[in-house]
């Protein structure tokens, strides 16, 4: 499979700080890749050098075969690169279904009629159908985390980069959301998924990245990494006897 | 050929959805449309049962709430909290009295031209004070009005330090009569507040007003989902100069004399009008309006106490900032829910009965 998204030897720093350090990451279409790592090791700031938040220190970004290092966020997110923040950035004064909306005519290119009828489905299936005409500050967290996948899925991603959004879930939520993830993914949108909560990723991921200190530590499948002693170390504090 | 495509993401229901319905105005705010037009109709008839001195009044009441609009819509929306748009105000005087002086240009054309010129000089500005973030772009935009000022003040073609006086064959252009010309004055005032308002509702209702209150509410957020938030800016940026440059010829026209002290006054076109906004309730339509109100209000009830009026304006502007930070109007609509002028899209939801079939 040829590949969408390319980094090049990227790297990030800020002053001595190392964020991302000279990562070399492919995602092929159609993949559904799981990052992980503890608290600092990178993976958000991986995300702003994908979608143009901030620019690399040094390195190359490719997608869908472009050279798109230097192009700021708006034009790649009409390349069809959505994402969700870690932190929910919702447009608090407007309402769900204009948050939305905004994906679907801006980054989707879609004219308001479309956006209607595209932005209601993505509602239902996000299951925030109810809540359209709310104001999007009256969500409580976990419906601004499934507003934040909501609005990058209005925009008809090639490639959905979703940070945490299953945080702070119940198990029940939590499976209810890999279900959707799932569905995102069985219709061949390509997904990377940072997350702390393993056994959802392996659920939805066939290949699995572990970052440390804003290196890649591990990378393949998720089974095998997981019982690499080093990323056992790392990641879950598990000491190597 | 993007509705298969949104099929593709939204899965097998499209095919059996029924068209969705968006609808666009409210309960009130048909009520008050038709309120609207009602006062809007008395104002246009006020010369014929109204006295010169009223017409001063809501022609000043016009071009300030005109201000106000366009200083909402950039900062309220667009993020560009500009504390010099009295440039544009004294770029588009000044150019009216240049003109109409010095070319013997006739008074309506160099009026429809002082707000192109004011929309293409802000564009060279904007280059410069786009640099700038926060208060810096503040400051930025303050310093590069008092450029402009410092210029007028030595250019002689403008009367230097004095200024220019329009005269009397000038204004007998517009009619030899002075009661019909103080008609006409103001009609034309309160036609620029009405096109300098339908431009920036129709901007709001528009996709481009659904972007820049995206901007208003996360910049990075609606610049993720495809929103160009610079040239938005820019846009409203050069949209606002050109339709202040206009507004300024206006209001120059009516006072028949433009200094740099006067036509570039931070007090006068900037200070008051943000006061109006942030009491009213920035980043919102009916803000403006009702910032306008409170403000001339307090001005004509109050004069007669010199410094205690401003004092006691000061005063309002703490408490209403402290107890009501979103300002008059935009408590009213955490409270209520209530918009007179809608800009919003909301959807039709299907009975509790469809969306179970689901």
């Amino acid at each position: 499979m040829a590949a969408l998204l390319q980094l090049q030897a990227v790297s990030k720093h800020y002053g001595a700080l190392k964020a991302v350090d000279d990562v070399n990451v492919a995602v092929a279409a159609g993949e559904a890749l799981a990052v992980i790592g503890p608290n600092g090791a990178g993976k958000t700031t991986l995300f702003n050098l994908i979608t143009g938040d901030s620019a690399p220190t040094r390195g190359r970004i490719e997608y869908g075969g472009l050279d798109v290092t230097a192009m700021p966020p708006h034009a790649r997110s009409r390349l069809g690169i959505g994402r969700s923040y870690q932190i929910p950035h919702p447009f608090a004064n407007m309402s769900v279904f204009e948050n939305l909306l905004v994906g679907a005519i801006f980054g989707g290119g879609a004219s308001e009629r479309e956006s209607y009828k595209r932005c209601s489905e993505v509602l239902k299936i996000t299951g925030l159908y109810d809540k359209a005409n709310l104001p999007a500050r009256t969500l409580t967290l976990l419906q601004r985390k499934r507003l934040e996948m909501a609005r990058a899925l209005a925009m008809q991603p090639k490639l959905l980069l979703l940070d945490e959004i299953a945080g702070g879930l119940t198990e029940y939520e939590c499976a209810e959301l890999v279900k959707t993830i799932k569905e995102i993914h069985g219709r061949g949108t390509t997904i990377v998924w940072i997350e702390h909560i393993v056994h959802a990723l392996v659920s939805v991921a066939s290949r699995l990245i572990v970052m440390d200190f804003g290196q890649v530590l591990a990378e393949g499948d998720p089974h095998e990494v997981m019982a690499n002693p080093r990323v056992r170390e790392v990641y879950m504090g598990i000491p190597v006897s | 050929m993007a509705d298969h495509v949104a099929g593709d993401v939204a899965g097998q229901s499209a095919a059996d959805s029924a068209p969705v319905h968006v609808e666009r105005a409210t309960k009130a705010s048909r009520i008050f449309a038709v309120l609207a037009a009602v006062v809007l109709a008395a104002l246009i008839s006020l010369p014929w049962w109204g006295d010169i001195g009223w017409m001063r009044l809501i022609a000043e009441m016009a071009y300030y709430v005109a201000l106000a609009q366009l200083w909402n819509l950039l900062a309220g929306y667009a993020g560009l909290v500009s504390v010099g748009q009295q440039a544009y105000v004294g770029l588009g005087g000044y150019m009216l009295f240049y003109l109409t002086g010095v070319w013997n240009v006739n008074v309506y054309l160099a009026l429809l031209l002082a707000g192109p010129f004011a929309g293409l000089m802000s564009i060279p500005v904007s280059f410069a004070v786009f640099r700038l973030r926060g208060a810096y772009f503040a400051i930025g935009t303050w310093v590069v009005s008092e450029v402009f000022s410092l210029f007028a003040s030595l250019i002689l073609v403008l009367g230097a330090g004095s200024g220019l006086s329009l005269t009397v064959p000038i204004l007998q252009e517009i009619s030899p009569d002075r009661d019909v010309r103080g008609t006409m004055l103001y009609l034309m005032t309160l036609t620029m507040s009405l096109f300098v308002f339908a431009i920036v509702y129709l901007l709001l209702r528009s996709r481009h007003g659904l972007a820049l209150t995206a901007i208003r509410d996360s910049e990075p957020a609606s610049a993720s989902l495809g929103v160009n938030t610079f040239r938005t800016k820019f846009i409203i940026y050069v949209a606002t100069a050109a339709c202040t440059g206009l507004i300024g010829g206006l209001i120059f026209l009516q006072k028949l004399r433009i200094s740099p002290e006067a036509g570039f006054s931070i007090n006068d076109w900037t200070v008051v009008v943000i006061f109006m906004v942030v009491i009213g309730g920035i980043g919102t339509l009916e803000g403006p309006f009702i910032g306008m109100l409170v403000y001339i209000a307090l001005r004509e009830f109050l004069a007669d106490y010199g410094t205690y009026y401003l004092i006691l304006l000061g005063l309002l502007a703490i408490a209403i900032m402290l107890k009501a930070p979103m300002g008059i109007w935009g408590w009213v609509i955490h409270r209520y829910d209530l918009q007179l002028f809608p800009v919003g899209r909301r959807l039709k939801l299907e009975s509790a009965d469809d969306a179970s079939k689901r």
